[in-house]
């Protein structure tokens, strides 16, 4: 709590406003403090907050400050935050709320809600890192701790390493999951075609299908997952590298694309699977059985109870069916609307 | 009465009684609806309903289908007809409405035209009465005509005319639609109300 410096509010020549945000309490790291009602601003080169109730209360900290941010989601009786983690304030700094303070980081709490679109904001402000090509006047420029000649302590350097570690670690992780992907993709499309092989044989023979059975062309993403570590074992992918790695899928030009349906379900789907005319074959089979509910329909066509609310919704969407939702349950129905007078 | 009412197709299927989130198909239905408590109010010879009664009613209860219009899309319903000019709310609540099968400038239309039919055959039957001989030069619609709300809906000259039987809220109605249009007067008269065609 002690990197901030009191200011105006007012924001220099050059420097831009990015986002602000209602209702935000500051924790100097885990303890309240009495900042707890504010508006935080996001500028191109500071964060800056100014209580609600006292407008004349206004401070902030240059971005050059911050080493890395963190999310916290909200809990029950929760709000969502945002963890800033702060270098250490240079000596020549600016008087501030407080002279010292034990925590090398300080939490924003946003009661009023806002936190996901501030926390993608500041994580692009940080990216780009605008400040230092834009200059302002001197007083916003604070200098990094990393200057040869001054005494540090032992502690934050160590803190720092690590940060700088974990954030080289996470590149590598991406990258490699996506070159392991691709590997993993071609290997499940000749283990599918093995195991659609092996369970024509076993059909023949009158045997039940296999666990490994054909997919149809389209997964869901919780699906590949399951394949891709089961498939590695150790080292295993977090959801997150994986969504990454696969939003590369369509650039990379491989033959599988992601796809994100309106629910927010995502799916990996062969580059050749069209959807849209699964749609219409889904229409047949809900006009000859008269309604179905997605379960009825997913055991019908032998397919997971999620793609086929998927598709059954995709159907609806493009008007083909409608639903009738009851009681007793959500039902498709053939969309007479718009087919009878 | 109910018996001989009938239900349209869509009154049977089941998926009538969900709002629609597809807007096209959600269209339609709301057609459906709009024209079926249309037909159901002017057979079942019903000018105002509350929202409550309505709930109840067969109109948006299925009994047999097991499926009823849940009140925020029967308020949907209800909306789409006040916008379409059927539909009056009688109370700042919206808890009761005034529903017209006609809209309030159709009856006036049929009204003002019954009125200029009937004042030349009187005025002609007067001068055939005196006799004359009548040649119909112009049809200049009747002049300064005066009529009571009872007459226009209960009265002899009304009958077989389609506004004979009117409820007094929508003939009102229809005659302040005239009036707005410079074609009609409600006056007093006496106790009661009355109108004036010009």
């Amino acid at each position: 709590m002690d990197r901030f410096v009191w200011t105006s509010g007012l924001l220099e020549i050059n420097e831009t406003l990015v986002i602000q945000q209602r209702g935000v309490r500051i924790y100097d790291g885990e303890e309240k403090i009495k900042f707890d009602a504010g508006t935080l601003l996001l500028s191109t080169h500071r964060l800056i907050w100014r209580d609600q109730k006292n407008h004349e209360c206004c401070m902030a900290i240059p971005l050059a400050q911050i080493v890395f941010i963190e999310e916290q989601a909200a809990g029950i009786g929760k709000s969502a935050k945002i963890v800033v983690h702060l270098h250490p304030a240079p000596p020549n700094k600016e008087p501030g709320p407080f002279q010292n303070s034990k925590n090398s980081y300080i939490k924003l709490s946003f009661k009023e809600h806002g936190q996901i679109e501030f926390y993608r904001r500041l994580s692009e402000e940080m990216t780009q890192r605008r400040w230092e090509n834009i200059p302002v006047s001197q007083s916003l420029q604070t200098n990094r701790g990393s200057q040869p000649g001054r005494v540090r302590a032992v502690g934050i350097v160590g803190i720092e390493r690590k940060l700088e570690e974990k954030r080289k670690e996470t590149d590598k992780n991406i990258s490699e999951a996506f070159e392991d992907l691709s590997k993993l993709m071609i290997k499940a499309k000749e283990m599918v075609e093995l195991s659609k092989s092996i369970a024509n044989k076993i059909k023949e023979k009158q045997g039940d299908i296999t666990e490994d059975e054909e997919r149809g062309g389209i997964m869901s993403l919780t699906e590949v997952y399951c394949l891709v570590n089961r498939a590695r074992g150790m080292e295993l992918l977090s959801p997150e590298d994986l969504v990454n790695a696969c939003k590369m899928l369509e650039v990379l030009k491989l033959p599988l694309r992601l796809r994100v349906f309106d629910s927010g379900v995502m799916v990996i789907e062969l580059q050749s699977h069209k959807e849209e005319e699964m749609v219409a074959s889904a229409l047949e089979t809900v006009s000859e059985k008269g309604s179905l509910t997605s379960e009825e329909f997913a055991k019908l066509v032998g397919m997971s109870v999620l793609l086929a609310k998927e598709r059954l919704l995709l159907a609806e969407k493009m008007g083909h069916l409608c639903r009738d939702d009851s009681v007793e349950g959500l039902r498709f129905y053939p969309n007479l609307f718009m087919t009878q007078s | 009465m109910a018996m001989s009412f009938e239900w349209p197709w869509q009154y049977r299927f089941p998926p009538f009684f969900t709002l629609q989130p597809n807007v096209d198909t959600r269209q339609k239905q709301l057609a459906a609806w709009c024209s079926l408590v249309l037909s159901f109010c002017r057979l079942h010879k019903q000018s105002s309903m509350t929202v409550m009664e309505a709930q109840e009613s067969p109109l948006f209860n299925n009994v047999k289908l097991q499926r009823k219009l849940p009140v925020e899309s029967i308020q949907i319903v209800l909306e789409e007809l006040r916008k379409k000019g059927n539909l009056e709310w009688l109370d700042k609540n919206k808890s009761s409405f005034l529903i017209m099968w006609r809209r309030p400038e159709e009856w006036g239309k049929l009204i003002y035209q019954w009125g200029s039919r009937l004042s030349e055959r009187s005025f002609c039957g007067y001068l055939k009465s005196c006799g004359l001989v009548v040649r119909r030069v112009s049809r200049s619609g009747q002049n300064n005509s005066v009529f009571t709300l009872y007459e226009l809906t209960s009265g002899e000259d009304t009958e077989g005319e389609e506004f004979h039987g009117l409820d007094e809220a929508t003939l009102l109605r229809a005659l302040q639609a005239l009036q707005q249009e410079h074609k009609a007067e409600i006056i007093t008269l006496g106790d009661g109300r009355g109108v004036k065609f010009f």
